[in-house]
């Protein structure tokens, strides 16, 4: 049995250890908000917070991460993550919204880190995040507006 | 038989409002309610849908639902229509949500399309007015009640934010809506004059944001859960056209989760427990293909077949009134555009429950009408029996309108043998990993073109004669009556000759349609991701032959007002070209829209191009919501950027190179220029939005890298040269 905790609560997972976290969060705990979209770390819409710190899920494996604290879009609700949320309502930021879930686990991570992020430090820490809508350029303005949100 | 289904399904005629709702209540089987004229099964849909007309719902709760029949794949069209919708009703945003309508082509066809489907960036061109109506309808039936339970003159009543008063009488729609459910529908109604309007032109939340901040739950097919699911994931031949000669599964089948092996013509699916289970095993089946059918040429090998045949006249498409003039240079060009993957974030997927009598489809449907029809034939079902529920797209750009609904087939082909074998129904959820995305075909066609333009002694255009080479996406489809003209494909010359803003003397235009193997399809402004590449590059190389600066050579030949507005419009906003920069400009007509785009780019010291900033011009005729046709400009120059830096698809001896995002690599961030739009502010009827930002961002970035290196690159894509 592998022990995780997702967004605060505790399970017990019988997958085998190679799994990955993404498929063990969606078909197994029903935590769709996390996407697939290339399964080789490639475009970041599986993107979910591990022990605070972000990963692509789709190549993280489940027998490797056993005790550790999993935060996925549905239970990221830190001041970090309701700035951007706030700031993408305000610039209507998604488009299709599919890699949208993977964008602001990425971007909360990177206010977390930088509160004043440049357009420099935004595009290096983005860059993983594809968006085939190209919604990028309403992306920094967003992560500009969710700082000055969280300065209050 | 398609040929026979669309035309079972077209509208033959525009139906009087009273017929719409009328046809609603009769022929819509139950899904949709004309209650106003069957008050007696208002009362038996109960608390649902009071006030139900085909495209508007008002709820006793005052929420009102509006009726999307388009998908929503990121483009807006929900959020459009529920503008159309509340404006004419005078609702206020907050109360106003979306559904997407089932699959009924006599109640939701596209009227430009004549089946239901989104495409062509027809969603709010042929809703215009359908919407407005009914929501001016619903209105006038509101007002109708409010006055007979008041009485007073219905003159006396206004409607505002949601509230209908006279006096000191008020009521929500909520209230007022069973009331109004038993009114008669009127004959006619008034349209708000645009001095009258509250959202139109200027803003209409995006009814998706929320949501979609919160990981999209219950959004989109991807993410449908259904008691007992099983996952399906297939095994498909690696060169198109290929069938399946022997199949080892042995291995597959004592894999953990393993529920069935399904083995198909072209195809094995294996059945599990989860997705992941499902790819894994899918990975471990070992297949042996009969390629005596399949397309077995490589890339370069087309590549000189379309050479060859540009030195052939191919079928005659157009040729200008204007006879071509003496000419004192001649440019000649050839130009090569590669096979391009859609790559939507959302890989296909959707989820199908049959027990052998009735059926049910999940997917982010963009052609329901084939999805439908298609779906009911392989399972053996009348179209009653079948229903299509249409889920968000988490992007398409063509993808999901599939003139053969493969993978509604596909889905439905594996439902039928799971049944013959299981003799129980059990919901199957089929998934495309990214790499059977990828390689799995239904690209933008390859395409070569050669132009020989001549300029005469006053620097005007003196002829200008063009040659394609490229595969018909509609041949052989139930499209291509519709499409297929003289033996030419309309999609494959858009945006040339009588479809070009452009007047030319001497333009010619000849087609070669080579048959190729690879299923081909419309990719995001289709026919114009060349087209517009072409001239607006030839273009810039005439502007410069001739000593003129490329806005003033432009406007020499643009003889289409609205075309020259955006031009000067666009060119007037960028201001002075900033310093370090190369500035490159282009302008295009597509979908009945106008976009100039002007970039600005820097050449990195590895002799990459970084596209710093785009100033567009924008016409689309009545800009129903600015802030989603900025979106549409952002994402539409943003995918072309995409395509033209880096993407390609390339195969040898038949088989794709490219496999996922490592290889076939779209745009990041870091990539992203600045964008300014700037929307014409029009009152022309609305036309597209959706597509018309894709096609001149290549050739403005491609004119601004000649300018600044003397690279002209007719071969695409830019990676190619080096350049990105």
């Amino acid at each position: 049995m592998i022990r995780l905790t997702v967004n605060g609560t505790p399970h017990e997972i019988a997958a085998d250890a190679g799994t990955p976290l993404l498929w063990t969060l969606r078909d197994e705990l029903g935590l769709t908000g996390t996407k697939f979209g290339c399964g080789v770390a490639s475009c970041g819409a599986c993107t979910v917070l591990l022990d605070g710190v972000p990963v692509r899920s789709c190549q993280t494996f489940v027998g490797d991460v056993d005790g550790a604290e999993v935060t996925t879009i549905e239970g990221a609700r830190d001041a970090a993550a309701q700035a951007i949320r706030k700031a993408w309502a305000e610039l209507e930021v998604p488009q299709c919204g599919y890699c949208q879930s993977g964008q602001i686990i990425s971007a909360a991570s990177l206010l977390r880190d930088t509160p004043k992020p440049t357009d420099e430090d935004i595009d290096a820490a983005m860059q993983g995040n594809l968006c085939r809508c190209a919604t990028y350029a309403r992306i920094r303005k967003a992560i500009h507006r969710a700082s000055e949100i969280m300065e209050g | 038989m398609l040929d026979r289904m669309i035309a079972n399904t077209a509208p033959s005629a525009p139906l009087s409002r009273r017929g719409f709702l009328k046809l609603s209540a009769g022929a819509a089987g139950g899904l949709m309610l004309g209650t106003a004229l069957q008050p007696e099964l208002a009362r038996a849909q109960g608390a649902d849908g009071v006030l139900a007309t085909p495209f508007v719902h008002i709820r006793p709760d005052n929420t009102v639902v509006v009726i999307v029949k388009h998908l929503d794949k990121g483009q807006g069209s929900a959020t459009g229509l529920a503008t159309l919708v509340a404006e004419e009703l005078d609702a206020d945003a907050a109360q106003v949500t979306t559904e997407f309508a089932p699959a009924n082509a006599e109640l939701y066809a596209n009227t430009l399309l004549g089946v239901q489907g989104t495409g062509g960036s027809t969603a709010m061109a042929n809703s215009w007015q359908q919407y407005r109506e009914a929501g001016a309808t619903a209105r006038a039936m509101l007002v109708a009640a409010a006055a007979e339970a008041w009485g007073v003159d219905p003159a006396t009543i206004t409607v505002s934010g949601g509230h209908i008063s006279a006096g000191d009488r008020n009521a929500s729609f909520g209230e007022m809506a069973e009331a109004a459910a038993t009114q008669a529908v009127p004959e006619s109604v008034t349209l708000k004059t645009p001095d009258q309007w509250v959202y139109i032109g200027k803003s209409f939340p995006r009814v998706d944001v929320a949501r979609k901040t919160e990981g999209a739950v219950g959004m989109f097919g991807m993410d449908v859960r259904l008691e007992n699911m099983a996952y399906a994931v297939s095994l498909r031949s690696p060169r198109f056209g290929g069938t399946l000669a022997g199949l080892d599964d042995a291995k597959a089948r004592a894999m953990p989760g393993v529920i069935d092996i399904i083995r198909l013509p072209d195809r094995a699916t294996v059945i599990a427990a989860s997705t992941w289970q499902a790819i894994q095993a899918r990975d471990a089946l070992s297949a042996e293909w009969d390629f005596s059918n399949a397309e077995t040429r490589g890339t370069e090998a087309l590549r000189r077949e379309y050479t060859a045949l540009l030195d052939q006249k191919g079928i005659e498409h157009y040729s200008a009134e204007a006879p071509a003039a003496e000419a004192a240079q001649v440019i000649e060009a050839d130009y090569f555009f590669p096979y391009l993957a859609h790559a939507p974030m959302e890989p296909l997927d959707v989820t199908v429950l049959f027990d052998g009598e009735r059926a049910t489809f999940w997917t982010g449907s963009q052609i329901q009408t084939l999805d439908h029809m298609i779906g009911a034939q392989v399972l053996g079902l009348d179209p009653a029996a079948v229903a299509v529920n249409t889920l968000w797209g988490g992007g398409s750009f063509g993808r999901r309108a599939i003139y053969d609904s493969h993978y509604v087939a596909e889905a439905a082909m594996v439902a039928k043998a799971w049944l013959a074998a299981h003799g129980q129904a059990r919901p199957i959820k089929l998934v495309w990993t990214r790499e059977d995305d990828v390689r799995g075909g239904y690209y933008r066609p390859m395409h070569m073109h050669r132009v020989r333009a001549g300029l005469d002694a006053e620097g005007k255009i003196a002829f200008w004669e063009q040659r394609l080479v490229g595969q018909s996406i509609v041949m052989g489809t139930s499209f291509e009556q519709y499409m297929v003209h003289d033996g030419v494909d309309a999609s494959s010359v858009e945006g040339l000759g009588e479809s070009s803003p452009y007047a030319i003397p001497g333009w010619t235009v000849d087609v070669h349609h080579p048959r190729v193997g690879v299923p081909v399809l419309w990719w995001r402004s289709v026919g114009h991701t060349h087209t517009a590449y072409v001239v607006e590059t030839m273009m810039d190389e005439l502007a410069e032959a001739a000593g003129a600066d490329p806005v003033e050579f432009r406007l020499r030949h643009l003889a289409d007002p609205r075309a020259r507005a955006v031009l000067e419009l666009a060119a007037e906003k960028a201001g002075e070209v900033p310093e370090g920069l190369t500035r490159g400009i282009a302008v295009h007509k597509s979908f009945g829209s106008y976009v100039a785009e002007v970039a600005d780019v820097r050449m990195r010291a590895d002799g990459t191009v970084k596209v710093e900033r785009v100033t567009c011009g924008v016409d689309c005729g009545v800009p129903i919501n600015p802030s989603n046709i900025v979106a549409q400009i952002e994402g539409g120059l943003g995918y072309g950027l995409s395509a033209i830096l880096r993407e390609e698809i390339t195969m040898t001896d038949g088989q794709v190179d490219q496999s996922n995002f490592y290889d076939y690599t779209p745009l990041r961030i870091g990539d992203m220029p600045q964008v300014e739009v700037h929307i014409v502010r029009s009152s022309e009827a609305p036309t597209g939005i959706g597509e018309p930002g894709t096609p001149p961002i290549g050739p403005a970035v491609a004119n601004a890298v000649r300018r600044a290196t003397g690279i002209a690159v007719r071969e695409l894509p830019f990676s190619r040269h080096g350049l990105a």
